[in-house]
């Protein structure tokens, strides 16, 4: 990695005037990336953003890097692309909740799966914003779009079960407007060997506005979140006096210390790097109003990487081959001459 | 060890082995092709094979064959009628008995004409010879089970494997017939089966008792001569179009000194181009096995916008799922390879059957306005100068390329000729460098149109592409209506532009004939046999066949005006006349066209030639 220690958050703005709505969340992740690629020190010559189709895959248009904005749901391919034929490329995919997990939701999976080295970023709004206001693969059951004007009848995506389904091992989750914890977690993203999901609770002032408000309302964030950080108990509360335990039938409990009989010793210590993802599961399936949702890097577990498996048997069988050029493999096997 | 009398001296042959897909008729063919190779004569096969692995035992369905051509002189064709037929069991006699010359000689395992059998073939008789009208065949009885058996009972080995060995058998008795030697196949299967010595015993055992048993019935057997063929001096192989399209594009890789790059998803037939690239680690090819078609050709446009040279490879439904990949390059100008191995459609269509029938696929088959580059091979070893000079134009020109192969180029085999990359262009990327003021993505050259290409990871050079229209000098989004129009006349004079790159359109045969035959891709082999003999019989025929469909050589009206009558000939239903129609509405076309998932046989085409010159 080349690194430029001038490097500002600006560096990486492109001179393009930005066009999302007024208000929507977008704006805000925008600076957390330019932030976080500021704090990596990555030179924008050596990054390529890559996104599918969405409000949200213009993104590489306003950034100072190599960027390119493709078709609808085929970004994680066209970034598997890049960074097979680049290994040293930093790579970033943008993407949303219908682009990555509705049209493009193969892609996804066996980007996962394979675990090439890239972070992806995936704005989930609950709502297709571009085509102005249908239901998503992340909308709640019953919720009332254009596309379902009497309530879907259909159960949602999450995001981080799936990729954990595929096999996942990173994947995080952040608030649009929570700048300096979007911020922390890219970097923590990018410094990660293998493919890191981020869901980014996303605001669309539009056509769903609101609909995490429930969570990320000043008032309640800190009632109804809870910040998960490696090695640090599981505790949340405007008062930090709630924490998470497993409960006898094996599911995760918030209780209030000093109450029912528990202790700050019974309160669980977050393991992002277990190994066997059950704990992570049941972190990423918490949902508002039963348990407060899960911030932060939840799993971060580190596995060899597609590309870098590409490269080493390129390697190996090259040194162990007569082979190296186009003459030689020709005449290798079976020839004869003719007279 | 004399001969009979009875040597037939010949200057070409065409040998068809059959038998249930599970009898291995497909190895006795390519074994006994590269001995005739080997031997000196030119050859040309065809497999033909049905889409189930293991079809019904016994049944027409399940039949396998391969058709091997082999020539003292240059062979064009797998050819139409077999002189001989091995037919291992009644569906393949009964599959194909009509392809077979009058008075051909058919080699039959009786053993495996038992009542069970015939009537699975569909027989109604026990004497299938008088049911087909094959008395005025040669016929050999030859009981290979049995005397596959009594060779190997000794050796310990078990029934399944004795039966697998009696392929062997059949192929030493073709030897024999036509005095071929064994040392290859015996060298084969000596490599092949190195891991099982009892295996390589039974097999090379069964194969010198198969030619014994010819020795011992050559007083009522004919046998056939035909002397080596007289080629170009040089150093040979045996190629298929599947690897002669894999090793063109890692030519065109070390011309140009791009990493290749494939993203490709398994599909009959052109799986091959990805199982051989896969293999190719030795030259550092990079090889994507992707989720699905589109996945292959999006890792292969990232892969591109990386700076490798991209191909992703496919049959007819997969460029369907390719489609809008396809304009994303169009419309950002990235270099392209699109290999598509017809086949009969539509939808899944004939997976293991040839066809033409993409033709309009790959010439429209997008959204907007979105030209692209069509080039043809038309023999299974020019798949490897079309593969190069595919991704030549796709890499200067800054435009994705549609090659079109079809499954007839892609299993059938030449001898090929090992070439000297020296005697091959160079291939120039379109590099952009650094020192300018001003870094415009968009801007072209002004004779050829193209755009520079600009390798992420390059200081300065940081640039944003996408499938939005933009603007004509940065590449920006933009939705200006004119420059809309502008961008379209672009990017469709980019591609005309290409018809000053490539060659102009020749003319074989007789020039001043009354009748050109019009042909492209997969079926020149057959055209040019066909116009050829009917030449060698008097008849005046000349031969327009094109390997570059978009652009077309600049001197095709040309080529076309000057004759009274044009007749198309493709195996599809239209498509390349109707492209020519809508071309060069002027020209009275005739076509002539054929959909059964087999190439022209001559004697159709000649008999088309002939009556369109009377009439």
């Amino acid at each position: 990695m080349s690194e430029n220690c001038e490097l500002k958050y600006t560096d990486y703005k492109s001179n393009l005037n930005v066009r999302w709505c007024p208000g929507c969340g977008d704006h805000a992740i925008l600076n957390s990336v330019q932030k976080a690629m500021a704090e990596l020190k990555v030179e924008p010559h050596n990054i390529a953003v890559i996104s599918g189709i969405g409000c949200s895959s213009r993104f590489p248009y306003y950034m100072n890097t190599y960027g390119f904005h493709t078709i609808h749901g085929r970004g994680a391919a066209i970034a598997s692309g890049v960074k097979v034929a680049n290994p040293n490329l930093h790579v970033w995919q943008i993407t949303g909740d219908g682009d990555a997990l509705a049209i493009g939701g193969n892609h996804f999976i066996h980007l996962i799966r394979r675990n090439i080295d890239m972070n992806v970023i995936l704005f989930n709004n609950q709502i297709y914003g571009l085509t102005k206001g249908q239901y998503s693969p992340t909308s709640k059951r019953g919720f009332i779009s254009k596309s379902s004007p009497f309530g879907t009848v259909e159960d949602p995506f999450r995001p981080g079960l799936l990729a954990i389904g595929a096999g996942g091992q990173f994947f995080a989750r952040t608030i649009d407007k929570e700048l300096k914890l979007s911020v922390e977690i890219m970097t923590e993203a990018a410094k990660h060997k293998g493919t890191s999901v981020i869901e980014v609770l996303q605001n669309c002032v539009i056509y769903n506005d609101k609909t995490h408000e429930a969570i990320t309302d000043k008032k309640y964030k800190a009632d109804r979140t809870i910040l998960l950080r490696h090695g640090e108990k599981m505790i949340f509360g405007a008062n930090n006096d709630k924490g998470l335990v497993l409960g006898e039938d094996m599911k995760l409990k918030a209780v209030t210390i000093g109450q029912d009989g528990y202790t700050l010793e019974d309160i669980l210590v977050h393991d992002a790097y277990a190994e066997f993802p059950n704990i992570h599961m049941k972190l990423i399936a918490m949902e508002y109003p039963e348990l407060p949702v899960a911030l932060g890097v939840i799993r971060s577990v580190e596995r060899r990487t597609y590309e870098q498996e590409v490269k080493k048997q390129v390697e190996e069988v090259q040194n162990s081959t007569k082979i190296s050029s186009f003459e030689d493999m020709v005449n290798s096997g079976e020839t004869w001459e003719v007279k | 060890m004399g001969r009979s009398s009875k040597v037939i001296e010949r200057n070409e042959v065409v040998v068809r082995f059959s038998g249930d897909s599970g009898d291995g008729m497909q190895l006795t063919g390519t074994l006994f092709s590269k001995t005739s190779a080997i031997f000196g004569n030119d050859i040309s096969t065809f497999p033909d094979y049905p889409a189930e692995i293991r079809a019904p035992q016994g049944t027409i369905g399940g039949v396998s064959g391969f058709q091997v051509h082999i020539g003292h002189t240059e062979v064009y064709t797998p050819g139409d009628y077999a002189d001989v037929l091995v037919a291992m069991n009644p569906a393949a006699l009964k599959a194909n008995s009509r392809w077979v010359k009058a008075g051909g000689t058919i080699i039959m395992d009786v053993d495996s004409f038992d009542e069970r059998n015939l009537e699975k073939a569909g027989y109604k008789t026990d004497d299938p010879i008088v049911e087909d009208r094959l008395g005025d065949f040669n016929i050999i009885k030859a009981p290979i089970t049995t005397l596959t058996k009594e060779s190997l009972k000794d050796m310990g080995l078990d029934n399944k494997s004795i039966l697998r060995s009696k392929n062997m058998y059949a192929l030493g008795l073709v030897y024999w017939l036509f005095d071929r030697p064994l040392e290859h196949t015996e060298e084969y299967i000596r490599k092949k089966f190195a891991k099982k010595p009892l295996v390589v015993e039974a097999n090379l055992k069964v194969l010198k008792e198969g030619y014994n048993y010819g020795v011992i019935i050559q007083a009522v057997t004919p046998s056939y001569h035909i002397n080596p063929a007289s080629i170009e001096k040089g150093r040979y192989r045996n190629l298929n179009g599947n690897t002669a399209v894999a090793w063109g594009l890692i030519a065109a890789a070390q011309k140009a000194g791009l990493e290749l790059f494939l993203g490709s998803y398994p599909i009959t037939p052109a799986t091959e181009i990805l199982q051989e690239l896969s293999a190719r680690k030795d030259l550092g090819v990079k090889v994507f096995q992707a989720e699905d078609e589109i996945a292959g050709i999006c890792t292969a446009i990232g892969a591109s916008f990386a700076g490798d040279l991209a191909v992703t490879s496919t049959s007819g439904p997969g460029l369907a799922l390719k489609g809008e990949a396809i304009g994303l390059a169009i419309i950002a100008e990235l270099p392209l390879v699109i290999v598509n191995v017809q086949r009969g459609g539509p939808s899944t269509g004939l997976p293991t059957k040839t066809e033409q029938s993409d033709l309009m696929q790959a010439l429209y088959g997008r959204n907007g306005e979105s030209p692209c580059v069509v080039v043809a091979a038309s023999s299974p070893i020019n798949c490897f100068e079309y593969a190069f000079y595919a991704a030549k134009i796709a890499v200067e020109h800054m435009t994705p390329v549609i090659l079109l192969t079809d499954g007839f180029l892609a299993n059938g085999t030449q001898p090929w000729k090992i070439p000297d990359l020296k005697d091959y262009p160079e291939i120039k990327p379109k590099r952009v460098t650094t020192d300018h003021d001003e870094w415009l993505p968009y801007k072209r050259r002004s004779d050829t149109l193209v755009r520079c290409w600009a390798k992420p990871g390059t200081p300065k050079l940081m640039h944003q592409i996408g499938g939005l229209e933009k603007d004509e000098l940065t590449g920006g989004v933009s939705y200006d209506g004119l420059n809309h129009q502008k961008m379209v006349n672009t990017r469709a004079q980019k591609i005309k532009n290409i018809e000053d790159y490539i060659p102009e359109q020749d003319i074989l045969g007789c020039e001043d004939s009354d009748l050109l035959v019009v042909g492209w891709g997969g079926t020149f082999g057959h055209l040019f046999t066909a116009v050829d003999e009917l030449i060698h019989e008097g008849v005046n025929v000349a031969l327009a066949h094109f390997n570059y469909i978009n652009p077309l050589p600049k001197n095709t009206y040309e080529v076309l005006k000057k004759y009274k009558k044009v007749i198309v000939c493709e195996l599809n239903m239209g498509q390349f006349a109707n492209y020519l129609r809508m071309n060069f509405p002027d020209i009275p076309y005739q076509q002539f066209n054929k959909v059964q998932g087999l190439p022209f046989t001559i004697v159709e085409l000649k008999e088309k030639f002939k009556n369109l010159l009377e009439e």
